[in-house]
């Protein structure tokens, strides 16, 4: 698999939005910082770390449909071409495809047909209809309006909207939260299949065992950056390289079920260097002078100095 | 130099300064003696000039201290009139929200009631209920701007009802009366004021217009919808300063009002911080 | 599995009408109490009056006997209690018999029809105007916020929210009607013609200053609401999926923009009857223009209570029917609403 070209390179990406705060200042916020990830055709990475860690800011910035007031710093590149302005506006919907959480991403006044159809014209709704039969979504879904879908009906439409793009990287953001364990199971062989059929699929969820389970490869995500990518086997294992990893890991209930101490830091109030430092039982002085770089170590890669 | 100001901090200043702007425009009227408008018909039916900014009338007044005065008048029959129906908004509007079913039944009922009848009538039959006069004019705007902010601080209050912290306050037995004073109105206090600042406008504009259909204040208040009222007798003599130049200035001054609460209710609401 | 459908959408079917239809007689009922309480409270303040409607009139007609005015005493029921007097006003009101225009010397009910006609051709005119403008202006503040068009369009309309109508009036007056000519000083036909011979042309005429006078001054409303849903609509999770599907922003205005904004602003341009009629009261008085609302001030100004009493009701109506209007579109336009969730 690595021996293939990368489908999605993101290297040192940085998302800021111009906030004004309680008092009469205007300053920058920095949600994401530093952010390094590449997809390959055929696998599945999960980009899973907690709530609130600007995760679903993410597939706005690849998608190029951050909010007006976000600034956008860094490099993306999508089947070895850099990934401009322009690039996302002609291949998102087409080529990177999106695939969002629930059924308030879809028009509450438009029945579900001509929704998942689009604004392509003419209407693909042959191709439409066959993937609503495959998905065992019922004839007459295509005329119901989304409140009168039910929770899986409307991430089979959704998913559905994605392969109606043929889409070669499949964003899928959150898409099990409020599911039960087969809903979420269900959900997610989904896009093993989409994988499976040689697309690359980014899975951004908080949900650490599913994504062990579907994954190839894992990136956590940590107070806006990715602070470690490895294969979904070392999660199994437990041979993790970098220490908020680690304590992640221990935190599963399978694992011991040991709370990590200390909160993420707020976007508003990021430590100068390592953002995990000051809740990392190893710190030293080093860590905390400046943001520590990508190393590639056994087979992932892992933004700390003292990993082994 | 200092770094240039961000735009809370120009929304502030601007604010401050339209503020001084209504209260000089205000002070003005208040100040002219009258004899500064009184009759002078060696100077009668003239056009602006640099003696006499807005012309004068047909009985030789200076038109521009004519319209401060007027000003001052609308302006104060205005504030007195919102005041009057923002304090009923807030007394309906708690009774409503706290009170029981029937209660807020009768209160919502009357807001329904209000909102049904046009305006301008229910002004013209409150006005022809008290024989006219200053009277009749704060009565008919009073009754009929209170509705509004009403809703508004019904939902505010049947919001913060549901709160845990007011639950709370309520378990550990404080009063409903204590509720009111330390939670419910230290929490409406912004609300109040914007909408206060906010129906100004409104209560301003409807003085004038029901001064100028011939209700409200005597002739001799020259209030500034009479001016324009009287002015139209003289449109086709050719004197069109008596109608554009006052009303102007009452368009420039509401307008200046109504942006000053809205940058109010900027600057007191935190939500839009962030706009 | 298809007849079962068929059979569950011919239940949606009737029971959309059920809910309709008890929804209009709920909104009729309703309205019927609020005239019985406008009736009971106009009454009352026409009573608190320090005006004598008997000395009104006698200073109106002039000449009156002593008898005369006795059996107008009578008629007006001055020396019974009001509560009675209300009674057989609103037994008159019931049998058709709103009474006599002390005015214009005919039954209020003719006068108000025949000025109703003329109010309505304004009211119609202005109403659609602004309703058009407003949504269109609306739609493109809020495609291009916070650039140059919204910021100009926006502060448009506050400055035209703070204009009183009838100074925009005679400012109108005095520029097309005095200065340019281009149209005649006032009335709704012109002077010394009888009815009959008035072309439409003619008509149109007398009613377009009035007209843009009262759209102007109402498509401000329309059209700050309008952006606002539709900045609403563009901050939704839903447009954030039709943008990362390529949807560019003319796509999204005509299949998501339009289809969420159409009915809110339907709705509040129903329920605005109030202001538009507030306003041809202003506009018409300024114009002269035979209408209701310059009826309505004249009404009080001279003291013609049975006039002033007839149209404050019939004006209560006219909004009544406008909120009437307004809500139950949403019953039947909103599927959320009509396939019931609601």
């Amino acid at each position: 698999m690595e021996e293939k070209q990368p489908l999605l390179e993101i290297s040192d990406l940085s998302v800021s939005f111009r906030m004004y705060d309680g008092s009469l200042e205007q300053r920058q916020l920095q949600v994401i910082s530093s952010l390094s990830l590449t997809v390959y055709p055929g696998e599945i990475l999960a980009v899973a770390g907690s709530s609130g860690s600007g995760k679903s800011l993410l597939a706005a910035a690849i998608l190029g449909i951050l909010p007006a007031n976000a600034a956008v710093g860094g490099a993306m590149r999508y089947g070895g071409q850099p990934l401009t302005p322009e690039r996302q506006r002609s291949l998102r919907g087409g080529e990177i495809a999106l695939v969002p959480q629930s059924v308030a991403y879809l028009d509450p006044l438009m029945k579900v047909g001509r929704q998942a159809d689009g604004h392509q014209k003419p209407r693909p709704t042959a191709r439409r209809r066959e993937l609503f039969r495959r998905f065992g979504l019922p004839e007459k879904t295509e005329r119901l309006y989304p409140f009168q879908l039910s929770g899986g009906m409307a991430r089979r439409v959704l998913v559905s909207t994605a392969l109606l793009a043929d889409a070669q990287l499949v964003i899928a953001d959150e898409p099990t939260p409020g599911m039960g364990l087969e809903q979420a199971k269900e959900a997610l062989s989904m896009f093993r299949e989409m994988a499976d059929e040689g697309r690359g699929v980014v899975l951004i969820t908080h949900d650490i065992d599913l994504a062990v389970d579907f994954a190839d490869r894992i990136a956590v995500f940590y107070a806006g950056t990715t602070v470690e990518t490895a294969p979904a086997e070392d999660f199994r294992q437990g041979a993790l390289r970098h220490p908020y990893s680690q304590a992640l890991w221990r935190a599963l209930p399978q694992n011991g079920f040991q709370p990590i101490p200390g909160f993420q830091p707020y976007a508003g109030s990021l430590p100068k260097g390592c953002l995990f430092a000051p809740r990392c039982p190893h710190r030293t002085a080093e860590c905390e002078a400046a943001p520590p770089p990508v190393r590639t170590l056994r087979d992932g890669e892992v933004r700390c100095i003292h990993a082994t | 130099m200092r770094q240039r100001w961000n735009r809370r901090q120009r929304l502030l200043a601007y604010t401050m300064l339209m503020l001084l702007a209504v209260l000089a425009a205000f002070a003005a009227g208040v100040l002219i003696p009258e004899s500064a408008v009184a009759p002078d018909f060696a100077s009668a039916k003239l056009p602006p000039s640099l003696a006499h900014p807005f012309g004068t009338d047909w009985l030789g007044r200076d038109l521009f201290l004519r319209t401060l005065k007027g000003l001052s008048v609308s302006l104060t029959v205005g504030v007195a009139a919102s005041l009057i129906s923002a304090v009923a908004a807030v007394l309906t509007g708690v009774a409503a929200a706290t009170g029981s079913k029937a209660v807020d039944g009768v209160i919502t009922w009357l807001i329904d009631l209000v909102m049904g009848v046009p305006h301008m009538v229910l002004i013209i039959l409150i006005s022809f209920a008290c024989g006219r006069g200053l009277k009749g004019l704060l009565a008919g705007i009073a009754v009929t701007h209170w509705t509004g902010l009403a809703r508004l601080i019904r939902a505010e209050v049947m919001q913060l009802r549901g709160q845990p912290y007011i639950m709370a306050s309520r378990r550990l037995g404080k009063s409903s009366g204590w509720v009111l004073t330390h939670h419910l109105l230290p929490h409406l206090a912004p609300q109040f004021f914007v909408g206060l600042v906010l129906m100004f406008p409104h209560a301003i504009l409807h003085e004038a217009s029901v001064s100028f259909l011939g209700y409200g204040l005597p002739p001799e208040q020259p209030a500034i919808g009479i001016i324009l009222s009287e002015s139209m007798k003289y449109l086709s003599a050719g004197m069109w300063w008596l109608a554009v130049f006052p009303g102007a200035l009452l368009v420039a001054v509401v307008l200046l009002i109504d942006r000053l609460g809205e940058n109010l209710r900027v600057i007191i609401d935190p939500y839009s911080a962030q706009e | 599995m298809g007849a079962a459908l068929a059979v569950k959408g011919s239940v949606m079917m009737t029971s959309l009408g059920v809910r309709t239809g008890r929804a209009f007689l709920n909104h009729l009922l309703k309205t019927l109490a609020l005239l019985l309480a406008v009736s009971v409270i106009a009454f009352a303040l026409v009573s608190a009056s320090p005006v004598d409607p008997v000395q009104q009139y006698v200073l109106g007609v002039g000449g009156v006997s002593p008898e005369q005015r006795l059996e107008l005493e009578e008629y007006w029921g001055v020396n019974d209690p009001p509560v009675q007097r209300y009674l057989a006003w609103l037994g008159a009101l019931l049998h058709g018999d709103f009474g006599q225009s002390l005015l214009y010397r005919r039954p209020v009910l003719e006068v108000i029809g025949e000025r109703f006609a003329n109010s309505l051709a304004l009211m119609l005119c202005a109403w659609l105007f602004s309703g058009l403008i407003g949504f269109a202006l609306g739609c493109v503040m809020g495609m291009s916020r916070d650039r140059l068009a919204d910021r100009v369009i926006k502060k448009t309309c506050y400055i035209l929210s703070s204009v009183p109508t009838f100074w925009l009036a005679l400012v109108f007056l005095l520029i097309f009607a005095v200065w340019l000519g281009w149209f005649p000083l006032g009335f709704s036909t012109p002077i010394g013609m009888r009815n009959e011979d008035v072309t439409l042309a003619q008509r149109l005429h007398h009613l377009f200053l009035p007209a843009l006078t009262l759209s102007l001054m109402s498509f401000s409303n329309i059209a700050l609401h309008t952006r606002q849903k539709l900045v609403d609509v563009l901050e939704s999770e839903y447009v954030l999926f039709a943008r990362a599907r390529g949807e560019g922003a003319w796509s999204i205005l005509c299949r998501h923009g339009l289809r969420n904004i159409l009915l809110p602003a339907l709705t509040l341009q129903f329920a605005s009857f109030a202001e538009l009629f507030g306003g041809s009261v202003l506009a018409e008085n300024v114009f002269s223009y035979p209408g209701l609302g310059s009826a309505v001030a004249a009404a009080g100004l001279n003291s013609d209570v049975p006039l002033l009493l007839g149209i404050t009701l019939f004006s209560t109506l006219f909004v009544c029917t406008g909120n009437l209007i307004a809500n139950l579109l949403y019953g039947v336009v909103d599927p959320q609403i009509r396939e019931g969730r609601a």
